[in-house]
């Protein structure tokens, strides 16, 4: 779960970690009472930052720096609302301006390959990390850090010596890069970057600007975290999805998916693609898959008529595939749930699209019969994956 | 042979008593595991029946269960929040291997008890966030269906569960000397490698199909091993070809990887290595019923 960076400069504070004065504003209004106070710290100037959880903002217009507060209202007018890379702004942070002198770079993350932590940092901050990566590597220092031993004085000392920064400015360096650590531990981050991290013209090194995510698996022990639970961008069916505990992700395409198993159905998304190139709707495209719904395990009516109402109810579904592999879960019980989830849409006064089902693994034969024995509306049955992808991709093209 | 898991293994279960726990020790008793205890402080020293009419002692701590019975696998069921400190006993028990099944582990608490367990050097983790495996018709420790395929001379090896079942479903006429499923967390304790190198050694084993999906490099540092050390024919499958964006993809993770961590990537690499690599999970099974009857099994 990423966090806004006002939302990161605040945990950056409670750790102890040196950032500039900031307070976040939804309107003009707001944007200017702020900037009276922020800016009494630094002479009246002030940075109107857009708060969008996507790089490029500076590039987009989405950072101003003006010198009043009336100029502050007229720059946060101007950036609530922009689109940022399908990101539209709704909150800006006023924060209190400096006098940069340098610009520095320092982030811990996850190492998947080496299955620890790795701490990066550079003399050369400011500009995208990725590009400094590719073009001179040499300049990005690595260090590897122990998930049991963390970032104690020793490795802090190793991370500024291998970055090369001058000896005047490593001992303060070292004792942000020891605050930032405790912010990766204390709240379970699997990202703390600071981009720049900054010495002002008054030799201060203060972190101007931050990007935290957060693991969302430690949600059982950080229960203040819930407040970063971001539902304002998440597509209406996603919400839904999310109050009924249906793990869902809206796409593009005109294909219902649901599955068993997240691997399952990542695979049936692109069987479904493949099968799709085959065949052309009216308007030129090939059918897509319009979601990921992984039902899990323990398929039961309840969520089963759950998953499917969802997909029925997005008005770009034409045609819906149930991709079931018996494991745990036998397929007479699965289609037992099919047959009661027709039941209790039906009840709802809602008519079913075009399903394709394929059921296979641990009792498949009595799944399968008790689908035929009932007979219902639009339903057929494939017994293949690739089969059935091909006849749902048919069925959408028709419809 | 088998990897990892065989006729000798001796299987214990931390979190036995809860209700995953005994749904789950259930079936691995009907699979024919040799279940030799469970563990539970509040419980210990009692015996739990099991349908099948076998009974199985609860000891108070892993050390207790194997000084008692000589247990060398534990599979772990106990809830995310208290993953970390049954790993960490069962580490310190220093049993040789411990199947960690539960889902939604923080990951800091992986890294922990994963470098814990690296620096003591005698447990393998296989998990967190995996079905664990099987050597059919040899023992069964974790939650794959033991009735989807018998035993045969394929080694399987996957992130993802339920194509597990698919693939050993697709190819039980064949069978499989072990089916491994090492989980889709970030931080996992039994990689592709571990797996790969486990199944080139195993005299029982005459080819592997490895699957994988999207996110991190483990299959761009599989295919980079298997040109350098499998002999034996590898077949492989990758999920994710046409899912979005992930959440997880943090876009420094890319620069960790040096690559995108695309599912058209992973296929690239590995057929670069020689890996004949499906399109769907049938396409993939046919590659590998193609392997097996070139080999003459």
């Amino acid at each position: 779960m990423d966090l806004y960076e006002y939302q990161a400069r605040d945990i950056f504070e409670a750790h102890g970690v040196p950032v500039l004065a900031g307070e976040i504003a939804r309107t003009p209004q707001e944007a200017q009472a702020a900037a009276e106070r922020v800016g009494a710290k630094s002479g009246g100037v002030v940075v109107v930052k857009a708060q969008v959880k996507t790089g490029g903002r500076g590039k987009a217009g989405g950072v101003k720096v003006v010198k009043s507060p009336e100029a502050a209202a007229e720059a946060a007018e101007a950036i609530l609302g922009m689109d940022i890379k399908g990101h539209t702004v709704k909150t800006v942070m006023i924060a209190q301006g400096a006098k940069i002198a340098e610009e520095y770079y320092v982030s811990f993350l996850l190492d998947r390959a080496n299955r620890a932590y790795l701490a990066m940092c550079s003399k050369e901050g400011g500009m995208d990390i990725e590009t400094l990566a590719v073009e001179r590597p040499e300049a990005l220092a690595k260090v590897a850090v122990d998930p049991n031993v963390g970032i104690d004085e020793a490795k802090a000392q190793e991370i500024v010596d291998a970055a090369g920064f001058d000896d005047a400015d490593k001992p303060a360096l070292a004792n942000v890069i020891r605050k930032l650590w405790d912010v990766y531990k204390a709240e379970d981050a699997t990202l703390v970057e600071v981009n720049p991290l900054v010495k002002t013209e008054d030799g201060q090194i203060v972190a101007l600007d931050g990007k935290v995510s957060i693991d969302e698996n430690s949600s059982f022990r950080h229960p203040e975290h819930e407040v970063y639970v971001d539902h304002s961008k998440t597509d209406p069916l996603e919400v839904l999805a999310i109050e009924r505990h249906l793990n869902y992700v809206k796409l593009d395409g005109c294909v219902g998916i649901i599955g068993n198993g997240a691997g399952l159905v990542m695979s049936t998304l692109d069987v479904v693609a493949y099968a799709g190139e085959e065949f052309t709707m009216a308007d030129g495209t090939h059918p897509k898959p319009a979601n990921f719904l992984d039902i899990g395990g323990g398929a039961n009516a309840e969520v089963m008529a759950n998953g499917l109402d969802i997909i029925f109810e997005d008005a770009q579904v034409k045609a819906v595939f149930v991709n079931v592999f018996g494991g745990i879960t036998a397929c007479d019980a699965v289609a037992d749930g099919i047959v009661k989830a027709y039941d209790i849409l039906a009840s709802h006064g809602k008519s079913p699209k075009p399903l394709v089902v394929r059921l296979d693994g641990n009792n498949a034969e009595k799944g399968r019969e008790i689908l035929d024995g009932a007979k219902l509306p639009l339903l057929e049955r494939v017994d293949t994956m690739d089969g059935a992808a091909r006849r749902v991709a048919e069925l959408a093209a028709q419809h | 042979m088998a990897i990892f898991l065989n006729a000798d293994s001796k299987v214990i279960v931390q979190g036995m008593t809860g209700s995953e726990g005994m749904k789950h020790t259930t079936r691995m008793l009907a699979s024919g595991t040799n279940i030799v205890g469970g563990v539970n402080p509040k419980k210990a020293g009692t015996t739990v029946d099991f349908p099948g009419g076998q009974q199985v002692p609860v000891f108070g701590s892993v050390a207790d269960a194997m000084a008692a019975t000589g247990a060398n696998v534990t599979v772990i069921f106990v809830p995310a929040a208290f993953t970390k400190s049954a790993v960490i006993e069962a580490v310190d028990a220093g049993i040789p291997l411990g199947v960690v099944i539960t889902e939604g582990v923080a990951v800091k608490d992986t890294a922990e008890f994963y470098n814990y367990a690296k620096d003591k050097g005698s447990t393998r983790l296989i998990g967190p966030n995996c079905p664990g495996l099987i050597s059919p018709g040899l023992s069964n420790a974790g939650i794959i269906p033991a009735d989807i395929s018998g035993p045969g001379r394929i080694g399987l090896v996957s992130k993802s569960g339920t194509l597990t079942y698919q693939m050993m479903f697709e190819l039980r006429d064949f069978g499989f000397s072990t089916g491994v499923g090492i989980g889709g967390d970030p931080i996992i304790g039994t990689t592709h490698i571990d797996c790969l190198k486990a199944f080139e050694e195993d005299p029982d084993t005459d080819a592997i199909v490895m699957i994988g999906e999207i996110g991190g490099d483990a299959e761009e540092r599989a295919a980079a091993y298997i040109a350098e050390h499998v002999t034996k024919p590898v077949v492989g499958y990758v999920a994710g070809f046409t899912a979005p964006e992930g959440k997880t993809m943090g876009h420094a993770g890319a620069i960790v990887s040096g690559s995108s961590g695309t599912a058209q990537a992973k296929k690239e690499a590995l057929e670069a290595a020689g890996v004949k690599v499906g399109k769907t999970p049938s396409e993939t099974a046919a590659l590998m019923r193609e392997i097996m009857q070139n080999l003459g099994k």
